[in-house]
């Protein structure tokens, strides 16, 4: 609960501080202090420290899960906006409210990871949304940055859509006129056509959210049409957060009859392993290589999914947090670069050694070479699906996408390392320097023990 | 009447909203399609919850309450995106003249 609150108010102090503070850099200390509250205080409610109590009638549950899972989508906000936040100046005019906006992003994250009814989980997912319209759009000269925002707009309307008539289908299936997910399917001997369909809507209306093939061909668009700072964050933080919600759903709602879903989960995974990385490949701009990169991820991510287990479980944090550090510090390099494509990072080994080094490490990681993070997060996505006992083609396959994603991650490599290249100037201090390499080290200390972030999803006790 | 009336009569009117929302070019009249598919939901929502306030009446009269505060915070939903969407059209059409999707085919290089 205390995310919630904290999320919520600090979004508001940050609308005026834009009012009543002029200083950009002031603007941006009081983001990053209201962030590290915000991980603070969720810490604090995790390791049950100090926690807001408020009666909310079982619509949220606050489990050692989501809460973790929140914990590691504020901590990489936090790197995020560390990382890049001086690039958001460069936007447009009002960077207090781009702040706010984020702030009330991560409000609906707390209420995504925690929900328990099916209200929470529509109420979350809008909030989500509506101001990353905004923030999609929020370059208002730049016509690829418009279309970008209505493209993404009228998808994400649509989808509401689905989502709202699957969610009224199963209000109408539920025997006792309730929507908690936990309540969904107990207690019924045939299951109707009713909670079926609205089953297979919330499926299509989530694989929409989180970019899954067949329901992906907005993302490459959108991403690559807005600012580069904003595709840094819908492509890790809110991906993250919507993960978390889906197998939230689907292991407590709807776990119980996972044999009649399974298979389309089984199909959506591979169209969405395939398609992502068969189309990254014949990319020439680094930020939509990273886009279809970002949907074939999505394809390990919904390994999670399909296999309900406790290792999905803890894969996905892991694989969550792996992704999200990785993906968060190429962006930050590339914002910086003056050209996107595969050339514009020709020669940057030589002329900024630290940067194309913790860049190799992040491609690395997103590869899922061993001792970097990724290798364990992919590790444990396969070791979900393998112990259902089903789908050992998926693992197979899977394994084989992976290898076609080596390709166009070591192509930049090979760019940043073996082609000669100008020297160009690039805005790096020392703090990002050093930001960025301890985030390398984050990457390869996960690659080493995965344990640090897994443990504690069995360590701490179920709170509430 | 039987719930399948509703039923019915929601489902039609959430497909007249998808269909717009894929054959029309305006993005004017995309958007209130989608408007037409959440106003579809929200009738189906209320049928719902008097159905179950007729079964489950004896046993726990503020049955069905909840589809019914659900429609609300559709409502509430539904005006909060048609700010920020009427607002990403006007940019788009300053920027543009139109209000024509068919422009959106330019990302696709």
């Amino acid at each position: 609960m205390n995310a919630i609150i904290l999320s919520a108010i600090w979004g508001i102090v940050m609308m005026f501080s834009g009012v009543f503070v002029s200083g950009k850099r002031t603007i941006r200390t009081i983001a990053i202090l209201g962030l590290l509250l915000l991980f603070l205080a969720n810490c604090l409610d995790l390791g049950g420290g100090f926690r807001v109590h408020i009666d909310v009638h079982r619509m949220l549950y606050f489990d050692t899960f989501g809460l973790l899972a929140n914990s590691v989508i504020f901590g990489s906000t936090l790197v995020f906006v560390m990382l890049s936040g001086r690039d958001m100046e460069n936007v447009g005019i009002n960077l207090a409210e781009y702040f706010a906006l984020i702030f009330f992003v991560l409000c609906g994250v707390a209420l995504v990871t925690t929900f328990n009814t099916l209200l929470m989980l529509f109420l979350g997912i809008e909030i989500i949304s509506i101001p990353l319209y905004i923030l999609t759009g929020s370059d208002k000269r730049n016509l690829k940055g418009n279309e970008a925002s209505l493209k993404y707009f009228l998808m994400g309307a649509f989808s509401t859509g689905l989502m709202l008539l699957g969610i009224a289908f199963l209000y109408g299936a539920s025997q006792n006129g309730s929507l908690f997910i936990d309540e969904m399917a107990i207690g019924k001997a045939p299951i109707s056509p009713l909670f079926i369909s609205g089953l297979l809507l919330l499926l299509v209306s989530m694989s929409f959210k989180v970019s899954a093939a067949p329901f992906h061909f907005w993302t490459p668009d959108v991403y690559d049409g807005a600012p580069t700072v904003f595709t840094s964050f819908m492509a890790t933080i809110v991906k993250s957060a919507l993960f978390i919600g889906f197998i939230r759903l689907f292991d407590e709602g709807f776990g119980r009859v996972h044999d009649r879903w399974q298979l389309f989960v089984a199909i959506i995974t591979a169209a969405t392993l395939f398609i992502g990385n068969l189309t990254a490949v014949f990319q020439q701009s680094v930020k939509r290589m990273l886009a279809y990169s970002s949907i074939a991820q999505a394809g390990f991510m919904l390994m999670a999914i399909l296999s309900i287990n406790g290792i999905a479980r803890d894969g996905i944090i892991l694989y969550i947090t792996a992704y999200s550090a990785a993906t968060i510090g190429i962006f930050a390099v590339l914002i910086r670069m003056k050209d996107y494509t595969f050339e514009g990072f020709s020669g940057l080994a030589k002329h900024h050694p630290v940067l194309a080094a913790t860049t190799t490490i992040f491609l690395l990681s997103l590869a899922g070479i061993p001792l970097t993070a990724g290798f364990f997060a992919k590790y444990y996505m396969l070791a979900a699906v393998v112990s259902t006992g089903k789908y050992l083609w998926l693992v197979i396959f899977a394994v084989l996408c992976a290898a076609i994603s080596v390709y166009y991650y070591f192509r930049l490599i090979q760019a940043m390392y073996f082609k000669e290249g100008d020297r160009q100037e690039l805005d790096e201090g020392p703090g990002f320097r050093i930001l960025l390499i301890l985030l390398a080290a984050v990457i390869v200390v996960l690659g080493i023990a995965p344990h640090l972030v897994t443990d504690p999803v069995h360590s701490l006790i179920y709170l509430w | 009447m039987p719930i399948n009336y509703y039923i019915f009569l929601a489902v039609a009117l959430f497909c007249i909203g998808v269909a717009g929302v894929l054959t029309r070019r305006n993005a004017i009249i995309i958007f209130m399609c989608v408007e037409l598919m959440l106003n579809a939901v929200n009738l189906l929502l209320v049928a719902f919850s008097k159905m179950h306030l007729h079964d489950l009446a004896s046993a726990n009269p503020a049955a069905g309450i909840d589809g019914q505060l659900f429609v609300f915070f559709i409502m509430v939903v539904a005006a909060a995106e048609v700010s920020v969407g009427l607002a990403i059209i006007v940019m788009m059409y300053r920027n543009t003249h139109s209000t024509d999707v068919n422009f959106l085919n330019r990302l696709k290089h």
